[in-house]
């Protein structure tokens, strides 16, 4: 097995559209290389862990690095027996909910408000260095003060969430609203759209890959946003669980922890994908993902 | 000054008498970044009757297009009065038609909606303005590409998009700003005599801009020849071809050729002009 990707010409090309011999050589090469580059990434992984879990037994100390098992360990007693905390499913209900939330509201008013000063060019001006500022706050410091005011429940966490994903949101959205085709606006003008259909048929559809963009970023910080604001103080949740095993030295809690943020993130991310894609389908394929069909 | 109701089709729309569309002493000045006055266009008076098709010739980037947008109420002018139907523009006149060099049709929506796009703005409920576009979707040749995307049609097909876009409204005037720039010299013929039929029906008062002046003779009443920017009227010269015309054809003809000569040794002059100055530009 080989990983090369050079396409030989194997035969003279043909003009059927059914798979010919050399459309089913050639898929079948694409196939076999998907297959190699999967093999490989296991490969990696195993690699990877088999010597965490070596060196973790005979070099460092598992007390502060863990190792592989009593990770797993770890995730099977939460699973099973449930965590200092109560069950882990409540917990990673509340994180998840609370990242949700704040990367929902925290999304609609970006998306709102961005478009809203993007057209409006006299509110950008006068607003202009204030958002700046406003974003140039470490804003992760904010959850402290949320805690405050809100208290130790849910919705210290859903403001912090919602202050990260915000400005993301916002600040692409503001630029696909300012870099809509002149054109466009005119030819709708000229057509008869009143203010509010000009921006559902043709600003707002215009931003939308700048806004897709940016929630693939937001939701992360979502999480972040959770996760640090129950750090700062909660009663739930996968932080406090991860901040609790902090306490206690219990480093595979902590991996544990990590692990299970991870999934919850790459289930966002998987998504907001395919509602990329659903919005998205107007759009002729790009060159990277006709290399990808192949 | 044109004799306006001696070339007034009979069955045009609008008020007898009164002109489509009438400018008087038209200036547009944009303000360059510099902070200094651009003149694009200077002291452009002209009517256009009801039905009448004026073409616009000039040289390259001379100001031709700046005359559209006054006309319809996408910029207003700077000094002289524009009027539609016997009204002064402010904002978008009723029954104004626009058709952009570029491509104006959404890409997010498919043949159907963007047919239907305009008389969905108008208030029409969904059903009647579907039916209305797959109407005029078949009159411009695009029956069963209805739920195809813009970037899934060939440069010639989202032209006739865009042509059943502009003319479902049913404009009283129709600016046409070099639609057919863009297209292979086969296709262009082809929606020429595609647009003539469709506007001979309709009575529109018609402005064409163009820099080709084969175009504008083969599908104007009227050629306005502007001068080197800023542009204003320098010459007029009526077409009075017979219709209904196949464009292919008529150009072999020896009017045509005369014409076309008469009003090149006008456009000659100014087109020498802009090359001059992009020379000097670059020199």
């Amino acid at each position: 097995m080989s990983l090369d990707t050079q396409t030989r010409p194997t035969a003279e090309p043909q003009q059927v559209p059914a798979p010919s011999p050399t459309f089913r050589l050639f898929r079948s090469r694409a196939s076999r290389r998907r297959s190699t580059v999967a093999l490989v990434r296991v490969l990696l992984i195993v690699v990877w862990l088999a010597s965490w879990e070596l060196a973790a037994r005979t070099v460092i100390d598992p007390f502060y690095y863990s190792m592989p098992s009593q990770i797993w360990d770890r995730l099977v007693d939460w699973f099973t027996e449930g965590t200092s905390m109560g069950s882990i499913w409540s917990n990673m209900a509340v994180t998840l909910e609370e990242a949700v939330l704040g990367f929902v509201i925290g999304t609609f008013a970006g998306v709102v408000l961005g478009i809203v000063l993007g057209r409006a060019r006299f509110l950008s001006d006068v607003l202009a260095p204030f958002i700046k500022g406003a974003n140039a706050i470490p804003r992760i410091v904010l959850a402290s003060l949320f805690v405050i005011w809100f208290g130790l429940g849910m919705s210290s966490k859903v403001a912090t969430a919602f202050v990260l994903v915000f400005f993301a949101v916002f600040f692409n959205s503001f630029q696909g609203a300012r870099e809509v085709d002149k054109v466009l606006v005119d030819n709708a003008r000229i057509l008869g759209a009143s203010r509010w259909a000009m921006m559902r048929t043709v600003i707002l559809p215009s931003a939308t890959s700048w806004i897709l963009a940016s929630m693939h970023v937001a939701f992360g910080f979502a999480l972040i946003g959770a996760i640090v604001g129950e750090f700062t103080g909660a009663d739930q949740g996968l932080g406090l669980l991860i901040n609790h095993a902090q306490g206690n030295f219990d480093a595979a809690g902590i991996y544990a922890g990590m692990l299970i943020v991870t999934v919850l993130a790459l289930g966002a991310e998987w998504l907001i994908t395919r509602l990329e894609q659903r919005l998205t389908s107007w759009r002729p394929p790009s060159g990277s993902e006709l290399a990808r069909d192949l | 000054m044109t004799d306006i109701t001696s070339r007034r089709d009979p069955h045009a729309p609008g008020v007898p008498g009164v002109p489509a569309i009438s400018l008087r002493g038209a200036t547009k000045r944009f303000a360059t970044k510099d902070g200094s006055a651009f003149t694009a266009i200077r002291d452009v008076t002209l009517d256009v009757a009801p039905g009448e098709f004026v073409a616009v010739v000039g040289p390259t980037g001379c100001g031709k297009s700046t005359t559209l947008s006054l006309v319809s109420g996408l910029e207003p002018a700077s000094v002289g009065t524009v009027e539609v139907a016997g009204q002064p523009v402010e904002g978008i006149p009723d029954g104004v038609g626009y058709m952009f060099q570029a491509d104006a049709v959404l890409p997010w929506k498919n043949v159907l909606d963007n047919v239907a796009l305009g008389l969905r703005y108008r208030g029409l409920r969904r059903a009647d303005a579907e039916a209305r576009a797959r109407d005029w979707i078949n009159r411009v040749g695009l029956g069963g590409f209805e739920d195809r995307y813009p970037h899934q049609l060939s440069g010639g097909m989202r032209k006739r998009v865009a042509m059943a876009q502009t003319l479902i409204t049913e404009p009283t005037v129709l600016l046409l700003d070099e639609p057919f720039g863009a297209l292979d010299v086969q296709t262009r013929e082809l929606m020429q005599d595609e647009l003539l039929t469709l506007w001979s029906g309709s009575g529109a008062a018609c402005v064409f801009v163009t820099h080709d002046l084969t175009e504008a003779i083969s599908l104007a009443d009227r050629v306005v020849v502007m001068t080197a920017g800023p542009a204003t009227v320098k010459d007029v010269v009526t077409v009075d071809l017979p219709r209904p015309r196949r464009v292919e054809e008529i150009r072999l003809t020896p009017e045509f050729i005369q014409l076309y000569k008469r009003i090149w040794d006008s456009l000659r002059e100014e087109v020498e002009i802009t090359r001059a100055r992009g020379a000097s530009r670059v020199a």
